[in-house]
């Protein structure tokens, strides 16, 4: 299979149909070796046992961005290319990507308080991640107010590349502006800043909610072909109807 | 093999219960929502609407 038989939906399907029972075992496999070694993590000579939140924090706050960096990539797949899968996939990740940036706002903010004292500080890096959470809620909103698939893909193919701007600002936002939130310590220049003790279970988790996200993705991508499928028969058993 | 948390242990707790808590409910949704839409597609079928191609509606290759 080439990866243009992939912009036939039913030749998707099927190929979902095979690939998600061996992401589904890979996902647990890696998620139970990364939270077990991140459950061996030794405590961090300041932060005590609450280095084990970023194990957690930051694997999510990677997915926030990386979630709609695909997004990016599906829209201008959409505009560009008008691959037929490509809005499918955009949509599909939507929810997921809120959900993981969801989760990257409350860990952030449970390490917060007890390290900076505060659960909340409006400082560049929170809020341009809320910024991006919210942009993320507002996507997801376009999709459901217009009933035209292709009309609403078109409007959130724009929305996502306008959004796609905010990457660059969190991520060098504390670079940029004065910050609570510590600056890169993993993806730098001259390598990390992390002990192995802490970088191998930080990678661990990080390919595990990776392929939690591939996985899930694919199946949402599913579920998404499904219900146009729907929509189009119920639309063809309307007409039938009618006629 | 016994694991002490210390003074933050609700912190680090909560935040991993939440994202079980979270990620359990993307699992969830996204199962339920592929068995109503295969659930639908099968009613559709039961009426007797095929797809152009004259496939049943759930029908893959």
């Amino acid at each position: 299979m080439t990866l243009i038989d992939l912009a036939n939906p039913t030749r998707f399907l099927a190929l979902t149909a095979r690939v998600l029972p061996w992401l589904v075992a890979a996902t647990v496999i890696l998620l139970t070796i990364g939270l077990y070694q991140s459950a061996l993590a030794p405590d961090d000579y300041q932060q005590g046992a609450t280095v084990k939140i970023m194990f957690i924090h930051v694997p999510n706050a990677w997915l926030s961005m990386f979630v709609w960096g695909v997004m990016s990539i599906a829209s201008l797949g959409t505009l560009v290319w008008r691959h037929p899968l490509a809005d499918v996939a955009a949509k599909a990740a939507a929810p997921i990507g809120a959900a993981f940036t969801f989760l990257a706002l409350l860990t952030g903010s449970l390490w917060g308080r007890p390290m900076w004292g505060t659960y909340w500080e409006w400082d560049a890096r929170l809020t341009s991640v809320l910024i991006l959470f919210l942009m993320y809620l507002g996507l997801m909103a376009l999709w459901r107010a217009v009933e035209d698939p292709s009309r609403a893909a078109r409007a959130a193919a724009v929305l996502t590349l306008v959004g796609a701007i905010n990457l660059p600002i969190i991520k060098f936002s504390v670079d940029w502006w004065n910050t609570l939130h510590q600056p890169a310590s993993v993806m730098r220049m001259g390598g990390s800043t992390l002990d192995k003790s802490f970088l191998i279970p930080l990678l661990l988790m990080a390919i595990a909610f990776t392929l939690l996200f591939v996985t899930l993705q694919l199946a949402a991508m599913r579920n998404e072909i499904l219900r146009r499928r729907v929509r189009s028969l119920q639309m063809m058993q309307a007409s039938q109807r009618a006629a | 093999m016994t694991m002490s948390l210390g003074p933050y242990a609700s912190f680090i707790v909560t935040s991993y219960a939440a994202a079980a808590l979270v990620v359990m409910i993307l699992i969830g949704w996204i199962v339920l929502d592929y068995r109503s839409q295969t659930e639908r597609l099968r009613e559709l079928d039961r009426s007797g609407v095929t797809r152009r191609s004259g496939r049943g509606a759930t029908d893959t290759p």
